[in-house]
């Protein structure tokens, strides 16, 4: 469906994205609309656990290449020497902290991909916390974001594989973004502003995990993705408008994807991955 | 255009770091040791292509392992599963290996039961944690396992296979696939089929009480999400 029409539909319904995204899941047939919530409710409760963990004790990775960052940063964070505010600091610290909980084989849920799984929980979390949110109003930010993520995958990609990371924390990037907008009570409207912003803020990334382990960018690119979310969501939300419509950034994104030769596609043949200091890190590894 | 779910975006709930690598390696696992009934004795489990070369940083190793012992991708057991095998008597051990023109992250299972049997499986991840099961004791197949599967071992003779067909269809299931193996030998058949709907117990039953029927199974999917 063409996102205008979305907006449409939730301005004539005076309805949340949200919303909305719940109403079409319902009508998949699959499900009814108090299991799909429950569903969203279980995973948001793996994502409060992911967002701590490895920031309340330090968390190595099962190469043991990377790891411990988010502890370093929550510490920093407590410590109150973060240059960012409060919200974008607790945000950051939550992006590292599922990240490193994934490369520690601990329990994440995939939010578009396990790659890319600290950024949504991080930023809909974080202002939770903040602003003193319900969980209602997460599980609809959550069903938000999963509707933005849900389009992108439609008409372009969101696997590192096929479109680069561009595809992978981008996109969680503008799932975010959106979703920190509904809980802003930005209108839908403004919600697909922060979505497209978000994107075109990550356009061009290239996915050149260091081994082929989802360590070493990806741990960092989350911290990246989500404060890029908090951004393009301000942005948004100060009134500042995407010049280009969110589908065509989404067109833009997919074009920018098959253009990327197959070397920065997640092969680890190119970019980070083919660094000397990779090679040598690469070579460490051992059970 | 393709109309997904919410939850092709957001879920599954995962063990990391890899959906492709450990999630998907979990399911691999744990459709093998369904598939060969019994109590497994030993696993030799050779891992191909990326599987191969990237095992030990993605705990691909830990995941098929948990898998054979019957974990969900969401079991934070996952990454404790060779002391677990050890502690419950199942020998492992990982092997790299060519298995020829396959996909990169291919394994094949080499199962021996504690009655002796053995049996190998071979399979792939195809990413997002979506697994094929490729060959049963080198024959050729396509499971997906994302749909239940029945299994069936029995005396070659005519009418078994329309027997099994009457059931379903009583049922209103559909069957999507299906393989057959017959052993010239012994004049014992396997069978192998994919429905598009979830069998009962009672199905289960009424299939191993055919007339000549060795054992039949069914293994309905589990934990996707
Ligand atoms: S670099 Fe590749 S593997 Fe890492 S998060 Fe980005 S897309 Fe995923």
């Amino acid at each position: 469906m063409d996102y205008r029409e979305i907006i449409t539909y939730c301005h004539a319904n005076n309805i949340t994205l949200g919303q909305y995204a719940l109403q079409s899941e319902v009508k998949r047939g699959d499900s009814t609309a108090e299991k799909i919530k429950t569903r969203f409710a279980e995973m948001l409760d793996v994502m409060k656990q992911s967002t701590s963990s490895a920031a309340n004790k330090p968390l190595i990775s099962v190469s043991k290449i990377s790891g411990g960052n988010a502890y370093k940063y929550h510490q920093y964070q407590q410590n109150g020497d973060s240059l960012l505010g409060e919200l974008a600091a607790n945000a950051v610290t939550k992006a590292l902290s599922t990240a490193e909980t994934n490369a520690a084989m601990g329990k994440i849920v995939a939010c578009p991909t396990a790659g890319s799984s600290g950024i949504v929980p991080a930023a809909i979390l974080a202002c939770g916390e903040y602003f003193n949110l319900k969980q209602d109003q997460l599980i609809d930010a959550l069903m938000a974001a999963s509707l933005i993520g849900k389009l992108i995958a439609e008409s372009a990609t969101i696997s590192g594989a096929e479109g680069g990371c561009q595809a992978e924390t981008g996109a969680a990037a503008a799932m975010a973004a959106a979703a920190v907008c509904q809980l802003r009570a930005g209108s839908p409207e403004v919600c697909f502003y922060a979505a497209a912003i978000a994107i075109k803020n990550s356009l061009g990334l290239v996915c050149d995990p260091v081994g082929g382990y989802v360590e070493i960018p990806c741990v960092k690119r989350n911290a990246a993705g989500v404060t890029n979310a908090l951004i393009a969501a301000d942005m948004a939300l100060a009134g500042i408008i995407s010049y280009i419509p969110f589908d065509e950034t989404v067109t833009a994104m997919s074009n920018i994807g098959k253009m990327l030769p197959s070397a920065l596609k997640e092969t680890s043949g190119g970019g980070l991955a083919a660094t000397k200091t990779a090679a040598a890190l690469s070579g460490k590894i051992f059970n | 255009m393709e109309s997904l779910s919410l939850f092709d975006i957001t879920g599954p709930i995962m063990i990391g770091p890899s959906s492709s690598h450990t999630a998907g390696a979990v399911r691999l696992g744990k459709i093998a040791a369904n598939l060969v009934g019994g109590t497994i004795k030993e696993a030799k489990i050779h891992l191909h292509g990326s599987f191969a070369a990237t095992y030990r940083g993605h705990g691909t190793d830990k995941a098929l392992l948990a898998g054979i012992l019957g974990f969900n991708p969401s079991d934070e057991q996952i990454k404790d599963s060779p002391a677990i095998a050890q502690k419950r008597g199942l020998h492992y051990s990982i092997i790299t290996a060519d298995l020829g023109d396959v996909h990169p992250n291919s394994v094949k299972f080499d199962i021996t039961l504690t009655n002796g049997q053995h049996h190998s499986v071979t399979g792939s991840s195809l990413g997002g944690g979506r697994i094929i099961i490729t060959s049963i004791d080198d024959m050729e197949m396509n499971f997906t396992g994302d749909k239940p599967i029945i299994i069936a071992h029995y005396h070659d003779t005519p009418g078994i296979i329309a027997t099994i067909s009457t059931l379903l269809y009583e049922r209103e299931i559909n069957i999507g696939n299906m393989q057959v193996r017959r052993c010239r030998e012994d004049q014992t058949a396997y069978l192998y089929m994919e429905t598009d709907s979830l069998c009962d117990q009672l199905l289960e039953q009424q299939i191993s009480s055919i007339n000549g029927m060795y054992y039949a199974r069914i293994i309905n999917p589990f934990d996707h999400d």
